[in-house]
């Protein structure tokens, strides 16, 4: 990945997408002043077929940004349904529905969509793949939930196929999921440190105290672990995940997100749960987010399934199914 | 701040070493059961050891000129990855390999590179290494064992604790003062290497919670070194040290300790035909932990091989990898036990419970798990 390309995309973040916008945007649900700086800056079309041959690992230093500064809008969710779908995909911030149910009075329900509340399209699946429906028809309602940009989505008219199961997409909503999640850890990393320095007491830093500086290590720890299990995740060439790699990643951001969260709230004190602090609005999405698209348990499911099946020993089953090939990390990752 | 560790690859010049490795282990560890594989880079064999080194697989990483193999971090990484995903014996050779043929390639003299490389690499000299004592644990740098020059060489007093091998290496390692007292700290402290069957020196083995005796306390009687013996520089001593623990905690032998009792469990539950549901979430749960820790040690491996002694992140992976490798045999143990149906087959019952009774020690030996904290800690700006 460019690393031009990165920091302009960082600039454009810290510009459009202040702390208080990310409050406003909360309360309201109106993203559409933010969303017309993203849809201008042209990353969205950056996994679009042909467009220079972007695949994850160049989407993946951007969607860490996202989380870091935690976007309320699906950005990372609309450049992947643009480079799955193309010219196809649906107008503005698209969301992705992680499960489809019909009802008995016929209507299709998509509920617990990630950023549903922000979105004009929706994605999911039909026997003919991936397609977008646009909810300006839809019932959109949100979750209830303080904060949450969640909602449940009830559609009038489908694509003629109706909907059907939707893999492909649960394991790419997953991923994107987890590389959010740890571009938001490393966040609270820098959070939970910058006040551990700032805040005295006893007289002295509390990040002094050994016992704050043993959490802080922990907490470097867990971060360092979310995102390479992202960077795994997103270690591919083309824009569809491996849904083991994918199961990884998404698994291992929930239990990292579930130590970090705690760690950084215990170093804050009673500031971190504070309306006005910006603490919140990271641990908020990082509790959140363990769930979206399937929770560690679930993935973890998935995992031990498949290692048990394959019938070799862990490490070879490592190398040679989970892990990816030469060809995925050629060049790396920028 | 620390900066992410990214993920690497192993090039393909080292990933051609893999199927040899394999094909070799799977002839000279068939019949060897669980039990005794679980004790991995525990494991003392000196017949198995050199047969390695007939194949060139120890100081792989060491100059050909020196017998070595002239690779680079990349071979060993796979070396290392093969033979501890199998559980090979490896204790005998593991520390010249690891750690002290490295030191003295970095700091030795031409004569001692020499004289000890070539016999590290053909397993003819086995190392240990001496850095705890009685008094002086996590605090290393208030050592009391003293070697004091003379006309000849040095005399050297004192004694070591915990010495993993020295009944049965040929050489030790030590850490010692060679000016000042323990009030200097990290100045006046020297490496000497001590031939372990000198004069004046005596072993005295120490046995473990596991029917084991691998650790030893050795006395040093007014022991006569010779000159050579010092490595490196007078008073450099700590921090040749701090550049070897790198190498000590940036392997895999830090994530895949309790590798062989996870396939003892999964060959079990294939073998009932009936995991239950909380079994598959708890095998996926330690797989999703191992996978980013086994690309986080490959990308130390990837900072060795750039040149670069990535001591903070070195400490962060083994933090992560001893915490995984102490939580697998606690959750096997809940997992096997949570049906009443009588113990589980004998193989994996002993199996289980020597990685039980060993598994608080992951988190000890090379820095205590509060130690590395430390030094994250202070890598973050903390301290």
């Amino acid at each position: 990945m460019d690393a031009l390309l990165v920091d302009s995309f960082e600039k454009l973040l810290q510009g459009a997408c202040s702390p208080a916008i990310v409050r406003e945007v909360e309360r309201t649900a109106d993203a559409s002043a933010l969303w017309a700086t993203i849809e201008a800056s042209g990353y969205l079309d950056l996994l679009l077929p042909g467009e220079g041959g972007a695949g994850l690992r160049e989407a993946f230093p951007l969607w860490l940004a996202c989380g870091h500064h935690t976007l309320p809008v699906p950005l990372a969710q609309t450049m992947w349904a643009r480079g799955v779908l193309g010219a196809d995909a649906g107008a503005g911030a698209i969301a992705i529905a992680p499960t489809v149910q019909r009802r008995s009075d016929g209507s299709w329900h998509c509920p617990g969509v990630p950023f549903g509340a922000v979105a004009q399209s929706l994605l999911l699946h039909t026997p003919e793949g991936p397609s977008c429906v646009p909810l300006a028809a839809a019932r959109v309602q949100r979750s209830g939930v303080h904060g949450s940009l969640q909602a449940d989505i009830v559609l009038g008219a489908l694509p003629d196929s109706g909907p059907c199961g939707n893999a492909d997409l649960q394991v790419a909503g997953a991923l994107i999921t987890a590389t959010l999640m740890a571009g938001a850890l490393q966040r609270l990393l820098a959070m939970t440190l910058q006040y551990a320095n700032d805040r005295a007491q006893f007289g002295k830093p509390i990040g002094k105290f050994q016992a704050i500086q043993q959490q802080l290590a922990v907490l470097v720890e867990q971060a360092f672990a979310a995102r390479m299990a992202a960077e795994l995740g997103c270690a591919e060439t083309g824009v569809m995940p491996q849904r083991l790699r994918a199961a990884v990643a998404k698994a291992r951001a929930a239990d990292a997100a579930e130590k970090a969260v705690a760690i950084a709230h215990a170093v804050h004190g009673a500031i971190g749960v504070t309306d006005e602090f910006d603490l919140q609005l990271v641990t908020r999405r990082l509790q959140e987010g363990r769930g979206d698209h399937g929770s560690a348990s679930y993935w973890h499911a998935q995992l031990g399934r498949a290692l048990l099946a394959a019938g070799t020993p862990t490490v070879p089953f490592l190398l040679e199914v989970l892990l990816p090939g030469p060809a995925a990390r050629d060049g790396g990752v920028a | 701040m620390l900066s992410p560790l990214q993920l690497s690859r192993i090039p393909d010049r080292a990933e051609t070493l893999r199927p040899a490795v394999r094909a070799f282990l799977a002839e000279a560890l068939a019949g060897r059961p669980a039990d005794r594989l679980a004790r991995s880079w525990m494991g003392f064999d000196a017949a198995f050891s050199r047969a390695l080194a007939a194949r060139g697989w120890v100081g792989l990483t060491l100059p050909r000129e020196y017998g070595g193999g002239g690779k680079d971090a990349f071979h060993r990484f796979v070396l290392a990855e093969e033979l501890l995903a199998r559980g090979a014996p490896v204790s005998a050779h593991w520390i010249a390999d690891r750690q002290s043929g490295p030191l003295i390639l970095k700091y030795g003299s031409s004569a001692q590179k020499d004289f000890f490389l070539p016999k590290i690499c053909a397993a003819e000299a086995f190392f240990c290494i001496g850095m705890s004592e009685p008094q002086s644990g996590s605090d290393l740098a208030g050592l009391r064992t003293r070697a004091a020059r003379t006309a000849e060489g040095w005399v050297l007093k004192g004694q070591k604790l915990w010495t993993t091998n020295a009944h049965r290496a040929q050489y030790m390692i030590a850490l010692v003062r060679t000016s000042g007292s323990p009030e200097d700290r990290h100045q006046g402290l020297s490496q000497v290497i001590v031939d372990l069957s000198l004069p004046g020196i005596t072993v005295r083995t120490i046995g473990d919670l596991a029917g084991d005796a691998h650790f030893n306390e050795v006395f040093f009687d007014d022991v006569q070194l010779p000159a050579d013996a010092l490595v490196g520089e007078e008073g450099a001593g700590w921090a040749q040290v701090t550049a070897e623990l790198a190498f000590e905690r940036s392997g895999p032998e830090r994530i895949y300790g309790s590798i062989v009792l996870f396939d003892a469990w999964l060959g079990h539950l294939r073998s009932l035909q009936r995991a239950s549901e909380s079994d598959l979430i708890l095998a996926g749960k330690l797989l999703a932990h191992l996978a980013p820790l086994r690309e986080m040690s490959l990308a130390l491996t990837a900072r060795l091989a750039e040149g670069a002694s990535p001591v903070i992140e070195a400490a962060l992976v083994k933090d992560l990898g001893t915490e995984f490798e102490q939580a697998l045999p606690n959750l096997l143990a809940d997992a096997l036990y949570a049906s009443p149906e009588g113990p589980p087959p004998e193989m994996l019952l002993r199996t289980l419970h020597y990685v039980l009774q060993v598994c608080p020690t992951f988190s000890l030996r090379g820095g205590t798990r509060e130690i590395l904290r430390g030094v994250i800690a202070r890598a973050l700006g903390l301290r």
